[in-house]
This record gives structure tokens, sequence and C-alpha cells, in this order.
């Protein structure tokens, strides 16, 4: 086990290569002087040469490539064009607000989205599953802000239920956290109600039924338990996907998170940010691809490595 | 096959079409339908409410609303449509190619781990901090995910199909190898491939409707759904209908093609079918 977690971080080290090569040369075809954002419209020019020394931003490009790998790998993202402060310092006290978000909304729509897509399966073609099949086609249809907008309206506006913007109290956590999981609550029913007809499917359950177990007993201990497999690898996915619902999520409810942080610093163009940002979201998004193949060679004893 | 029987065994799907149906006419017929002009600013409509004249009311600055959704179907038409088509075309010939030739597999797909590496809308988010924003850098912003998308799943689709029998024959008597692709493999995983692409058509919708909603996107004052909702934000204290509406029809718009994809998806995958 240890063995094959070593070996599929290994496995994405050239990945991770990739992505930083990337955001590090993608960011230099941008129009524009690095030097001059930094030191602002009224620096002089002497003052705007010293701060492009100061940089390295004089050398040729692959002496930039080469500090800032170095500057990486010692845990240095840069410095602000805008606010001046390092680029860690500025995530680092938004992470853990996007971080709890995204955490309440993953289990909720996990526990929330097997739950209806198991009730959905085990009573196909009955009302109940037209019905949740409805509201999970509609969940992923629906667009993130205008939900968020339309909660904020009716529960904010009209009922004075909740906060409509920040994070200072438990309350201002609802609807975010409800916005950012409708989306894959939904993708989980739809995912966990089709793997569940799969498994109803199988041979092994006809066998279950042929030596006269109870349903109840080969619903839960044959289905439900066959299925939650793939769905290790949807939840881990819909995981990364919950970053890109905070970006969005984050600005309509004015959540002082890292996806309302990418949005403004893409805004004021504020490229260390973004760069480190998007370096960040990788990461996650790459760790929890690792964490969910383990996950799933631990859930499946049929996988082995 | 008759009307009755699909509209029978198949109404969410029959919806779903009626809807993309309804969509495309829209998009397409925008001058002829659109009761005002979209961008006609008259400053004693502002956020006037719905009514017999202004079926969806006005915005802030006294635009009728109507007008703008039903330009706003217009560039999401063109945005979804351009980007999917070469997102298809590109990333299924990537695909093909790293799924054929193991020369080319390392890199391409490679290429394609990298920019799959971030969720669809922080990829568009990068793109457009590149090459800033306007409708050709979010038709771009799209491409970059559809692209590699398209290009994974073709992928692993030809390494699936290569294995077998009819692919050895053809090989055997000389055929070369973009014949072989182009007529005894492509024609085995188009379903899947055209599945594919009828539910990222309403990703792409989305995402650029995001993109426009976070300031980032289509430049007003070009109607456009997500942007409208932005300009719905600073008003629906006073007049929620100015993001009620836009909201309404890109969900709708979203819901055809999902239902259409599920209902395409259904009819080409037998397994499904049995289901």
């Amino acid at each position: 086990m240890a063995a094959y977690v070593i070996r599929r971080l290994f496995i994405s080290i050239p990945t991770v290569f990739l992505v930083v090569t990337a955001v590090f040369f993608a960011f230099q075809v941008i129009p524009g002087d690095a030097a001059r954002m930094y030191a602002g419209d009224q620096a002089s020019v002497a003052a705007v040469e010293a701060i492009r020394v100061e940089l390295g931003l004089d050398q040729p490009v692959s002496v930039q490539y080469l500090s800032y790998l170095k500057r990486l790998i010692s845990g240095d993202l840069g410095i602000s064009f805008i606010t001046r402060r390092p680029v860690t310092v500025e995530i680092g006290t938004r992470f853990a607000n996007t971080a709890i978000l995204a955490f309440g909304a993953i289990i909720a729509s996990t526990l929330l989205g097997i739950f209806m897509g198991v009730v959905a399966a085990l009573n196909r073609g009955k009302w109940l599953d037209y019905f949740l099949s409805v509201l999970a086609v509609g969940g992923i249809s629906i667009p993130v802000f205008w939900l968020g907008l339309l909660l904020m309206f009716l529960f904010s506006l009209k009922l004075h239920w909740l906060p409509t913007a920040g994070n200072a109290t438990w309350q201002h956590y609802i609807m975010p956290t409800f916005c950012l999981s409708v989306y894959s609550v939904a993708f989980i029913t739809r995912m966990a109600r089709s793997t569940v007809l799969d498994v109803l499917g199988s041979d092994y359950v006809r066998t279950a039924e042929a030596k006269g177990l109870r349903p109840k007993i080969i619903n839960i201990r044959h289905v439900v338990r066959n299925a939650l497999i793939p769905l290790i690898t949807t939840v881990g996915l819909r995981f990364g996907y919950m970053l890109g619902g905070a970006v969005v999520t984050e600005t309509v409810f004015a959540w002082p998170g890292v996806g309302r942080l990418l949005v403004i610093a893409v805004t004021q163009r504020d490229i260390p940010v973004v760069q480190g940002i998007l370096l960040v979201f990788a990461s996650v998004f790459l760790l929890v691809n690792i964490i969910v193949d383990v996950l799933y060679s631990v859930a499946d004893p049929r996988l082995s490595y | 096959m008759n009307l009755k029987y699909f509209l029978r065994n198949y109404p969410t799907t029959f919806l779903g079409a009626v809807i993309v149906l309804v969509f495309i006419v829209t998009a397409l017929g925008a001058e002829q339908l659109a009761p005002h002009d979209p961008n006609w600013v008259t400053p004693r409509h502002s956020v006037r409410p719905p009514d017999s004249e202004y079926i969806f009311g006005a915005d802030h600055n006294g635009r009728d609303i109507l007008s703008r959704v039903i330009y706003g179907a217009r560039i999401s038409l063109l945005i979804s449509m351009t980007s999917v088509t070469v997102g298809l075309i590109v990333g299924v010939s990537l695909g093909a190619l790293a799924g054929w030739n193991s020369k080319y597999e390392l890199v391409i797909m490679r290429l394609v781990d990298m920019m799959l590496s971030f969720p669809g809308l922080i990829t568009a988010l990068a793109i457009v901090a590149i090459l800033g924003s306007g409708i050709e850098n979010v038709i771009a912003a799209n491409m970059a995910y559809q692209i590699p998308m398209f290009a994974r799943l073709t992928h692993g689709l030809v390494l699936s199909t290569k294995p077998n029998t009819y692919v050895m024959a053809a090989r055997s008597v000389g055929l070369s190898d973009f014949y072989i692709l182009l007529r005894h493999i492509m024609p085995n995983i188009l379903g899947p491939i055209v599945v594919q692409g009828s539910l990222l058509i309403p990703d792409a919708i989305m995402t650029t409707s995001a993109l426009s909603f976070l300031g980032l996107g289509v430049s007003p004052p070009t109607a456009e759904w997500g942007g409208m909702l932005q300009d719905g934000i600073k008003w629906f204290r006073l007049a929620p209908h100015v993001m009620l509406f836009p909201g309404g029809c890109l969900m709708l718009t979203v819901l055809g093609f999902n239902l259409l994809g599920d209902g395409m998806r259904q009819w080409l995958d037998p397994q499904l079918r049995i289901n």
C-alpha cells in the first residue's frame, strides 16, 4: 500500500512540473511591463528600473524561470502587485475559508447524493424515482450564481432569515454551502442511481435473490456496498470541481476565500496572485486525485497494488 | 419510429429537443423576434417592472430585458457552438493520434493531463487572465477545456478499439493509418464522442455566462445572460426582475441540452437502454 502511494506520488511529478512550467511561461506573453505594474503608475523610470533589477526581470527568461523554480521549492510564490504582500500570505489568510466551504459542501452532497441516488434506483420506474431524477437534472442545470441570487432574495431580503454577505456567524455558512452543494448533490445522485442500477443487474445479486435472502439485506449488503466503490471516483472529482464552483459562490456571497481572490486578481491583472492560486488549485486537484485512487484500491479488494 | 412513440417513451428527451430547438431559432432569428433594440437606452424606463409592452421589464438603463435575453441567446449559441466544434475537431484528432501512435502519446496525453489538472472554470479564468476578456477570448477559454476533454475521451476509445480483429484485418491488407482511423475506428467510437459533445455544450454555455457574471467574459454593453445577471445583482433589492429572466433562460437552455444529451446517451448506449 505504502509503495503504491509513493509510486502514485511519483507519477504525478511530471504533471506538476508541466503545470508549473505552463503557469510560468503562459504569463510571460502578457503585454505590459511587470516592473512597471509593481512600481505603480506614478513611479519614476529610475524606480521602475531599480525594481526590475530587484525582481530579476532584467535577466533572460530562462534565468527567471530557474529562479522561479528555486523560489517555488522554498515556498515563495512572489509578491502581489497590488497589496505588496507575499502571495503565500494572501492565499494563506483565505485558504481556510474556502476549505471549510468546500468540505462542508462535499460532505453534504456525498451523503445526500448517495442517499437520493440509492432511493431512486431502488424505486426504479416509480414516481419517487421520477421525482428525484427531475430534481437531479434541475440541479445540474441551475447556474450557481443565479441560484445564489434567488436564495439571497428569498431568505435575506424577503424573509430576513439569513445574512447576505461575509462569514461572521454560523448563519453565514448556510446559503454558500447549499449553493456550492446543489450541483454536486445532483451529479452524485445521478451517478449513484446508475451504479446501483448496474449492480442490481449483476449475477451476484441474482444469486442472492435465488438463495432467498430478504430484499433489505440484499440491498444493504450486496447492492449499496458494491455501488459505493465507483462513487469514490465521482465524489473525488466533484471535490476538485468544488474549487471552480467556489469562485462563483464566493463572489455572489462576498465570501473571503481563495476563489474570490482569484477573480479580483484576474480583474486587477495581479499576475503573481493568479499564478499562485493556479498552482495551489492544481496541487489540491492532483492531491485529491491521488487520494481517490488510493481509497479506490482500499475499497475494492479486487484491485491490488 | 413515429413521433407518438417517441413522445410516450422519451418525454424528457422530447422536451429537451424542443427547448434546444427554441433556443437555436431564437438565437438565429434575434432580429425578427426581439420587440426592441437590445442596446437602446431609455432612462425613463429604468428598472421598469414587466408589463404588456416590456414583457420581461427593463433594466437599470431602461433597455428591454426580453430583447436582451433574445440577443443573449445568440451570443451563447455562437460561443458554445464554436468552442465545442473546434474542441471536437482538434481534441478528437489529437486523441486519435495519441491513441493510434505511441510516438505522440506521451507528449499529447501529458499536455492533456496538465490542462485537466484544473477544473474547467479555473482554466477559463486563467486563459482570460492571460488574453483579457472579449468574445474571442471567451471562446479560447472554453476551448482550453474542451480540447483536452475530447482528446482524453478519444484516446481511451481508440485504445480500446485498436485490438479488434477488424482493425487488424484492415492493417494486414495494407490500408493506410489515416484510412483505418477514419473509416474503421471513427464510426465505432463516434457515439460516445457525440454524447460527450452534447453534454459539453451546456458546460460551455454555463462557463461563458459565469465568466461574464464575474465581469471577465463578454464585454458590456453586448447582451449576455451572465453579464445581465451581474447587472441584476446591483438592482435586485429594487428590481428583482432584472436578474430573474436572464437566469431563468440560462437554466432552461442548459436544462434542454442536458435532457437531450441524456436521451442521446440512452439511445447510443445499448447497456443503458436495457436499464
